[in-house]
């Protein structure tokens, strides 16, 4: 007997090991839904995608049935289907959740994904550290395959190598094309010239692991979950200072204070909340009392910030906003590709102005050169990460200035040693380290 | 058994021709082979995928995973991201420097542990996240260190 209607991206995993075909298939998995799919045209498909106003789980929140509609499919080339599975944003762990524990609902979303785009060629772009997903999920291909579950399909686990900036769309495919991940010009858009400069569809995980769930449920079915604008669930990240850090899939447009009291168990230690990050570090930092907001990409959008992965992260009253603010910049100089000079030189300059601020040897006018640096890589680089530095840092400069304040005036960390942040090592600090002698190794 | 230029051969075919696709692949395949990218394993490298030396050379330096110098047998890699170093990656940096006697960055004398602060790892939710050989270790508390260090082959 099959069990009821599966209707979130999680579902079943309670009940089920899902990472075995015959589970999946058991409780309707690679069944009506993709035989619905299978006898749809392109066309059909893609409406039904677009009637279900699927938004895009990765960041940027692009309706994902629109982003079908652009793919060329008059092309003569092959069209591809890419997913995006580099999670690498700080405060993101639910692709990789997805892809360990339902990985046969994210390959058969690959399939119904490239019958709407006329694709047989699918690549699925896994971060090289997520060594045990990349191990599940191509047993779960190979499985499918076996069973004659593909139709024609081609699908390929690609690993990267170890790069935050490959979970940008462009980076991704000069990655996946065996290059060094820099992000390419647009024009061309990928679904003209996108991967092997054929048409290509780029998404999530998670939105194409929930596109089977709309085609079992049907667009109509699908759309009343969550909210008109942004319908469905998500799998929200929660990290930090709370009592029950973890993975929540809720439907949109729950409020923010629901997810992090009623669900994550409220603040830890019994300390008070200082700033939540509510998209991954990349985005605007919220303070305590805007955390009534509803989750979803509209209502985030409105208060200044970004839906961004989905990622909170929360901070208490132990951190010191300018150690904050350096440790999320080190990560962004890090990664950054050296591609646009306002990103290459600019991130370096930022970790410069906060690490004078953090150690009491900066002035007043520091404040607003910080701002300045910023202001002058907003808008002038090829991708979104240069601009990733810069947001939060700005929204920790407007919000808690008082505190960079108290830096500058007396002469070093209000904290005294106390922050929690403090000292806290980071890849970049690491070449300071002399390596040991060559011939003591292996 | 097959050699390492069959092997990257059949990576090659599973992609178009003439994409330099099989690069990362191939690459860390040479890497498991010889330990790290020594100029020898760009070489060969460079050779399977018919592509300079130059131009592997320009992709290994490009990714965190890729090796350009000798490690040690062994990875010990701490996250000391916001959500980890939030809740107290930096005290467990500091017992595995302890622990090995190294500062992270540096591989012991005897060549066998590598160890290392890295970003992001995506375990966020699970501070702190310490990858040991490439496989994640979840919770990880100072005094786990002794017993992470301890289990580790010789």
């Amino acid at each position: 007997m099959a069990d009821a209607q599966i209707t979130t991206l999680l579902g079943g995993t309670e009940d089920h090991d899902l990472t075995k075909l015959s589970e999946y298939q058991a409780i309707g998995g690679y069944g009506a839904g993709l035989e619905r799919a299978r006898a749809m045209t392109s066309d059909e498909l893609i409406d039904e995608l677009s009637r279900a106003t699927l938004r895009g789980r990765g960041g940027a929140g692009f309706p994902m049935g629109r982003k079908a509609s652009l793919i060329d499919r008059k092309s003569a080339k092959p069209k591809y289907l890419v997913v995006n599975a580099d999670e690498s944003e700080p405060g993101a762990f639910k692709d990789r959740q997805v892809m360990a524990t339902v990985p046969h609902r994210l390959i058969e979303g690959c399939l119904i994904a490239a019958h709407a785009i006329e694709s047989k060629d699918v690549f699925i772009y896994i971060r090289g550290e997520y060594l045990t997903e990349y191990e599940i999920l191509a047993a779960a291909v190979e499985e499918a395959r076996k069973a004659k579950l593909l139709g024609g399909v081609e699908i390929t686990v690609h690993r990267g190598a170890g790069a935050y900036i490959c979970g940008e769309e462009t980076a991704l495919l000069e990655s996946l094309e065996g290059h060094r991940g820099q992000p390419r010009p647009r024009p061309p858009f990928p679904p003209l010239q996108g991967l092997y400069a054929a048409p290509t569809q780029i998404n999530n995980v998670c939105t194409i692991a929930t596109v089977p769930l709309i085609l079992d449920m049907g667009a109509e079915e699908f759309a009343k979950t969550g909210v008109p604008s942004s319908p469905g669930t998500a799998i929200f990240s929660v990290s930090g200072n709370v009592v029950r850090p973890g993975n929540y899939e809720l439907p949109l447009g729950t409020p923010m204070r629901t997810l992090l009291y009623d669900y994550a168990g409220g603040i830890a230690d019994g300390r008070e909340l200082k700033a939540v990050i509510p998209g991954g570090s990349s985005v605007p930092a919220l303070t305590p009392d805007q955390i009534d907001v509803p989750l979803d990409y509209d209502s985030l959008g409105a208060i200044g910030t970004f839906f961004g992965a989905a990622s909170l992260i929360v901070v208490d009253d132990r951190c010191c906003m300018v150690q904050l603010a350096l440790r999320s910049t080190k990560f962004y100089m890090h990664e950054s590709c050296g591609k646009c000079t306002p990103c290459r030189v600019g991130t370096r300059w930022m970790v410069q102005i906060l690490e004078s601020i953090e150690a009491g040897t900066a002035t007043t006018a520091d404040l607003d050169l910080l701002e300045n640096v910023g202001d002058n890589i907003l808008g002038k680089v090829l991708c979104a990460l240069g601009e990733f530095a810069v947001y939060p840092v700005d929204s920790y400069l407007w919000k808690w200035r008082s505190e960079f304040v108290a830096h500058v005036e007396q002469g070093g960390c209000p904290f005294h040693g106390e922050s929690s942040l403090e000292g806290i090592l980071a890849p970049s600090d690491m070449h300071a380290h002399t390596p040991v002698a060559q011939e003591a190794l292996v | 058994m097959s050699t390492f230029y069959e092997d990257v051969q059949k990576i090659r075919a599973r992609y178009p021709e003439g994409s330099r696709s099989a690069a990362l692949p191939a690459l860390r395949l040479a890497q498991q082979k010889h330990g790290y990218l020594s100029r020898e394993a760009l070489e060969e490298t460079a050779d399977a995928l018919d592509v300079t030396p130059a131009f592997c050379y320009s992709v290994a330096t490009f990714y965190d995973m890729f090796q350009l110098e000798p490690v040690g047998t062994h990875t010990i890699e701490i996250c000391t991201n916001l959500p980890c170093g939030l809740c107290g990656a930096q005290k467990v940096v500091e017992a595995f420097e302890q622990e090995l006697g190294i500062k992270a960055g540096e591989t012991t004398a005897d060549g066998n542990v590598t160890l290392r602060a890295v970003e992001c790892l995506g375990g966020c939710g699970y501070a702190t996240v310490v990858a040991v050989d490439h496989r994640y270790r979840h919770h990880v508390k100072p005094e786990d260190a002794a017993e992470i260090v301890g289990g580790l082959d010789g």
